[in-house]
């Protein structure tokens, strides 16, 4: 009786593998490069031109790493520098390799409560939400973008450690849901300006800082080390890279635009 | 989908992008009730028709498990499939299967309990007159299936809407890949997160209209049954 049903269970199962044959790589990348629409718009002309698929999973940076690192995907598309280096050197990925930039910007409600509008130093105003109380919506994820958070309350001289309280609200969830809640709650919140120019619930919400340096985002692309795990599709996989890398690649990130905004700049070193 | 565009736009001119959504969320739970019932069933009716020692504790722990959280089943099957897992070898994270058995896992319980207790309900009416008339157990058996058989039905459609419904376990599993492992619950969790609101709330209508259209269906089923049965 148990073995019948469980060939049953097991045929259904087969049904639904078998149509997966077809040449494809999975990469794991973060919210933003999904939620701007930018894979939509470069994956169709990678695949026009390889005939590889690319499945993406979104994840926050750190999430999409540790994927890498289990082996469950064979390229990352992450923005954590110093991350991405440090997941290369303990062997778990071959090389990174910049592939384009954007800049971050702190987003705050239309009355802007902390009267930081306007400005261009990100640690003045950092330091300024924290000393008013004023409301702040922290991804919490491990994301890239919740690493370049943290890097700028440090650089503000903002010890969170000591000076969290009720206005520092960290909700561990991606940068769409982020930016609603900031939205609910009228609160600041650091979004890569990819997110924020795609971003569809924008009411009642502006760019509070944006220009500073320190805002800078850098992408980088890497590939899964197959000395780690051997299934890795290093073929395809480089392909994919080759491309992202490629002038056909950067120009077509370059070409990404929403209403006239381009969203990324390619910035690849080769 | 395009941008733009509205969640009715994409119903009434049959956008291909929604409607492979739709049948792949379909796909998903539907296969994942069939496995489940074909577990669960037996399951319900064998716990329902013996004694043995530790049976209250096995009943209270599918009842319990009705409950099971879909972000831990989600959770339990990612580390098993997962290529460090146990059964990395099959390759089967972020794929449709992946999100079948985690949704099998999540609605097993359901549908075993659920069983289990209509057949249980029965067999205490009808045992001593039964087996006064000195019907074999199985013979009882199938005569109990038999008579209890649109609340087992019930039973399959309270698991098919837990499944279709849940969003923690396919998310984690299936990765919500474009094209592939993308359901309309986490459709609607994608379209939220881009602050598509519209498109997020269009989509969670076509989603209770589904899942209403098949209680529909079957409920108009069972009462044909019913009448023609007499």
């Amino acid at each position: 009786m148990m073995k019948t049903l469980v060939a049953c269970a097991l045929s259904a199962l087969m049904l639904t593998t078998a149509a997966a044959q077809e040449r494809f790589i999975t990469v794991a990348s973060t919210t933003s490069t999904q939620d701007s629409g930018l894979f939509s718009h470069l994956l169709p002309l990678f695949k026009a031109k390889t005939g590889i698929e690319v499945k993406v999973i979104a994840q926050g940076t750190g999430q999409a790493l540790d994927t890498g690192r289990r082996g469950d995907a064979d390229v990352l598309f992450v923005h954590a520098k110093p991350q991405e280096e440090e997941f290369v050197a303990q062997g778990f990925g071959i090389e990174r390799f910049d592939v384009m930039y954007n800049d971050f910007v702190l987003i705050g409600p239309a009355s802007d409560p902390a009267g930081i509008k306007g400005g261009k130093d990100i640690a003045a105003a950092l330091t300024k939400i924290q000393s008013q109380g004023a409301a702040f919506v922290s991804r919490g994820d491990k994301s890239g973008t919740h690493a370049a958070e943290l890097a700028l309350w440090k650089e503000a001289g903002v010890d969170l450690a000591a000076k969290r309280g009720p206005w520092y609200r960290e909700i561990g969830q991606g940068m769409g849901a982020a930016l609603n809640t900031a939205k609910a709650m009228e609160a600041y919140v650091l979004a890569d300006r990819g997110t924020w120019i795609s971003f569809k619930n924008k009411e009642g919400l502006s760019v509070a800082i944006e220009g500073d340096r320190r805002l800078f985002n850098q992408y980088g692309v890497i590939m899964v080390n197959p000395a780690k795990h051997s299934w890795v599709k290093t073929e395809p996989g480089k392909a994919f890279m080759d491309y992202l890398l490629s002038a056909e690649g950067q120009s077509a990130i370059a070409s990404y635009k929403i209403e006239g905004q381009q969203l990324f700049f390619p910035n690849a070193k080769r | 989908m395009a941008a733009g565009t509205s969640a009715w736009q994409l119903i009434i001119t049959g956008d291909p992008t929604l409607y492979a959504i739709v049948f792949l969320s379909l796909k998903v739970s539907l296969t994942a009730v069939l496995i489940a019932g074909l577990f669960g069933l037996p399951l319900g009716a064998l716990i329902a028709f013996t004694s043995f020692p530790g049976r209250g504790a096995l009943v209270v722990l599918i009842n319990a498990f009705m409950g099971l959280p879909p972000v831990v089943v989600g959770l339990c099957v990612y580390l098993a499939l997962s290529r460090s897992g146990p059964l990395g070898a099959m390759g089967l994270l972020f794929t449709p299967t992946a999100m079948i058995i985690a949704q099998a896992i999540l609605i097993t319980p359901i549908i075993a309990a659920l069983a289990r207790q209509t057949i249980e309900d029965l067999w205490s009416e009808y045992r001593n007159e039964m087996l006064a008339m000195g019907v074999s157990r199985l013979r009882c058996l199938t005569a109990l299936l038999y008579d209890a058989r649109v609340s087992l039905f019930t039973a399959l459609l309270a698991g098919f809407g837990r499944a279709a419904a849940e969003v923690g376990a396919v998310m984690i599993v299936g990765g919500n890949i474009e094209g592939f492992t993308r359901t309309m619950t986490t459709a609607i969790a994608l379209e939220t997160s881009k602050g598509d609101m519209a498109m997020a709330m269009g989509l969670g209508l076509m989603l209770i209209a589904i899942v209403i259209a098949i209680n529909a269906s079957t409920w108009i089923l069972s009462s044909i049954t019913k009448s023609r049965m007499g």
